[in-house]
């Protein structure tokens, strides 16, 4: 009796810890980003708590500021212009890389994930040496090639993976009734893939979106992005107006992250399978 | 196809000699045209993959492995000075000073290559070498006469350093085309004028150290992932999916918002009269504000905060799987809890702890923004010294050659990762 009770304690004591202690992680994690928020709605100038009333002029210098919307536009067109690239290029190779059995392809999969893995610096320096001469630093084109290098590996994983759980039999049933593979592609494989195709543009846009290393070695004054921009205003004298862009790019995130989720379930329910 | 031929076979037992030829010869046209449709399919497939690894190739391959490239090709003194580098092979005993031709020739180049505003590149590439090799340089260029009896000991008699040897072991290691200079360099290695390898001296000695400690910031980064990230991957993975799946949410948030929103939160939160250092005094932990950031601790802090999520994943995905009923057996057999856990849980979720802290330690070793902005000059990684010698002082033989290093580095842990893991198994969240 003794001892069973005793476990029960120590049970008690050990589930104690484990929730103590993951609360306090989950807390690291989430407080910093939910703590600036309110920094970015002070009517003060300072970066500090209590708050000296309730202003949107930080909000208003960010939307204001030639500097900052110069670099919101930016961000969207390398952006936009790399994840369409990105998801098109890196679509195709998954297309490849399902059916594909021959030999090299472990290397030819390892080339493909390498700007994954490749550390940023490496990468921007690798960059900047070989754009240079070419006359594609600062400019939107090295810019947006160096993104799509940077962004096709999300693409391949995430698209390959969708394609794992995809029955090729869909696509043969359809191949025999006399369907053209492009038919087949457009009018079978496409909808059914979309959910993942879709994860797989999100990610290549977040990377692009949140890139700095790159940008930092590539892009001239006219093609600084958000994240640039931010370096420079975390690095020189931090304003409040960071936090309200913080702000900004927090409430993106958490749209993109439940826009994951919904794709993420729309892709099981149409695989029929869940989990 | 295969079983219908079978059966036609079976059902035709008695056949005439031709017929069985026929039949044997179709056969094997079917064998080949079989291998034809593969051979297709797989050059589809190819063609498929052939644009993004065209792609890949000219804009991220090629690039990366010309600057690989830099680290050992040299050409900077013998573009402006090719006289000297071509003459420098005539200095045979390199425990002498070289012979009047070598000295003749520098003097030439001197004066043509000031003449033609060159000079400036030559004395850079020397001076990475030989230390106050650009005032010597530069001034002995200045001084030089039109003609002198014998160049070496005008030139001697202008400037000591050019009675020194090491002078012309350093324009004799700058000759390239090939040189080992830089990588050695990266490593605090240095090759003597008469060619041994030697440790370079002290105070100019600083790689290794550098080598040293974006590594012990990695693997401190990696071990307090890996000690914070346990409970929380723990509680997930047991926890009703219900309430699993929400709190899976605080994780993957922090993991989605940008890295600069993150390290900018810290830099606010960080400071002396930020919220940190309040709740710290205001819970009478400290009596008064301590630094923070622009030091190690915040490096640490915003690192962690960054790399813990790649730590909780692979850990949580490893840890859903292990079995509940091994815990009970071990329980039932009378293994008190504690024993339990060590010997029969722990050892099951080794596999994500590798996976989760040789991806925090990969990511970590290349991290250049985080200690750029939240750490001191005592907390740069080598990610930095690549990016200065790149565009502070322009020296990108150096550059690329500890960039060389990194990527070995890289590719070796990454292998390990591959080996142990699986690179198509790298999970994203």
């Amino acid at each position: 009796m003794a001892n069973t009770h005793s476990r029960t304690t120590s049970e008690k004591l050990w589930t104690t810890i484990l929730w103590t202690s993951s609360v306090l992680v989950l807390f690291f994690l989430m407080a910093p980003i939910i703590a600036i928020m309110p920094l970015s709605f002070n009517g003060g100038q300072f970066l500090t708590y209590p708050l000296q009333g309730f202003s949107f002029q930080w909000y208003q210098e960010f939307f204001q500021s030639e500097d900052w919307m110069r670099s919101l536009k930016n961000s969207f067109i390398v952006g936009i212009a790399a994840t369409m690239l990105a998801t098109t290029l890196g679509t195709l190779a998954s297309l490849g890389l399902v059916r594909a059995t021959f030999r090299g392809k472990a290397i030819i999969m390892g080339i493909l994930l390498s700007p994954m893995i490749v550390p940023l610096v490496i990468t921007a320096v690798g960059f900047y040496f070989f754009f240079a001469p070419l006359g594609l630093t600062a400019s939107y084109t090295g810019m947006i090639l160096a993104h799509t290098a940077l962004a096709t590996p999300f693409v391949v994983i995430t698209v390959s993976a969708t394609l794992q759980g995809f029955d090729m039999n869909l696509a043969r049933a359809g191949a025999s009734l006399g369907a053209s593979p492009t038919r087949v592609f457009f009018a079978i494989i496409l909808p059914l893939i979309a959910p993942g195709l879709a994860s797989g543009a999100l990610f290549a846009f977040a990377t692009s979106f949140d890139e700095v290393v790159v940008v930092l070695f590539v892009a001239g004054p006219e093609q600084r992005t958000l994240p640039r921009e931010m370096f420079s205003g975390i690095r020189e004298n931090i304003s409040p107006t960071i936090t309200a862009v913080a702000t900004i790019l927090t409430v993106l995130s958490v749209f993109l992250l439940s826009t994951l989720e919904a794709l993420r379930r729309r892709g099981e329910r149409l695989r029929g399978t869940k989990g | 196809m295969p079983s219908d031929l079978a059966l036609s076979q079976a059902a035709r037992p008695q056949q005439p000699q031709a017929d069985r030829a026929a039949e044997r010869a179709e056969r094997a046209q079917l064998k080949s045209r079989l291998r034809r449709a593969e051979r297709m399919k797989q050059l589809k497939a190819f063609g498929l993959i052939a644009p993004l690894l065209l792609f890949l190739l000219i804009t991220f391959v090629v690039p990366i492995a010309d600057m690989m490239l830099r680290s050992v090709h040299d050409t900077d003194l013998s573009e402006v000075w090719p006289r000297t580098t071509a003459a420098i092979e005539q200095w045979e005993d390199r425990t002498q000073l070289p012979p009047e031709p070598v000295y003749a020739a520098i003097a030439q180049d001197m004066k043509d290559s000031r003449a033609n505003r060159t000079i400036a590149q030559a004395a850079r590439r020397l001076n990475y070498d030989a230390n106050g090799a650009r005032t010597f340089v530069m001034g002995t260029a200045r001084r030089l006469p039109d003609t002198a009896e014998s160049w070496k000991s005008t030139m001697i008699d202008i400037d000591e350093a050019w009675g020194e040897i090491d002078t012309f072991g350093a324009i004799a290691r700058a000759s390239g085309p090939f040189t080992s200079f830089y990588l050695l360099n990266a490593i605090d290695l240095e090759k003597t004028a008469t060619g041994e390898i030697v440790s370079a001296p002290e105070q100019e000695a600083v790689y290794v150290d550098i080598f040293t400690r974006t590594f012990v910031i990695s693997m401190t980064v990696t071990l307090i992932c890996a000690l914070l990230g346990f409970p929380v991957a723990y509680l997930l993975a047991n926890l009703p999916p219900k309430i699993a799946n929400v709190m899976m949410i605080l994780v993957l948030l922090p993991f989605w918002t940008s890295l600069l929103v993150r390290t900018a939160a810290w830099v606010v939160l960080l400071q002396e009269q930020g919220l940190v250092n309040d709740a710290l005094i205001f819970t009478g932990i400290l009596d008064e504000p301590v630094r923070l950031i622009y030091n190690r601790i915040g490096v640490y802090i915003a690192m962690v905060h960054i790399l813990l999520p790649f730590m909780i994943l692979p850990l949580y995905s490893v840890m859903k799987g292990i079995k509940p009923v091994y815990m009970k057996a071990a329980t039932s057999l009378g293994a008190p809890p504690t024993t339990a856990f060590l010997r029969v849980y722990l050892p099951q979720t080794i596999p994500g702890l590798s996976a989760g802290g040789l991806l925090v330690f990969i990511i970590s070793i290349g991290y250049y923004i985080t200690p750029a902005l939240v750490g001191g000059a005592a907390d740069q990684m080598i990610s930095y010294f690549i990016a200065f010698y790149t565009s502070d002082t322009v020296n990108w033989g150096m550059a690329s050659a500890l960039g060389a290093v990194l990527l070995v580095a890289t590719m070796i842990l990454y292998g390990v990762y591959n080996r142990l893991i699986g690179a198509d198994k790298m999970r994203l969240g």
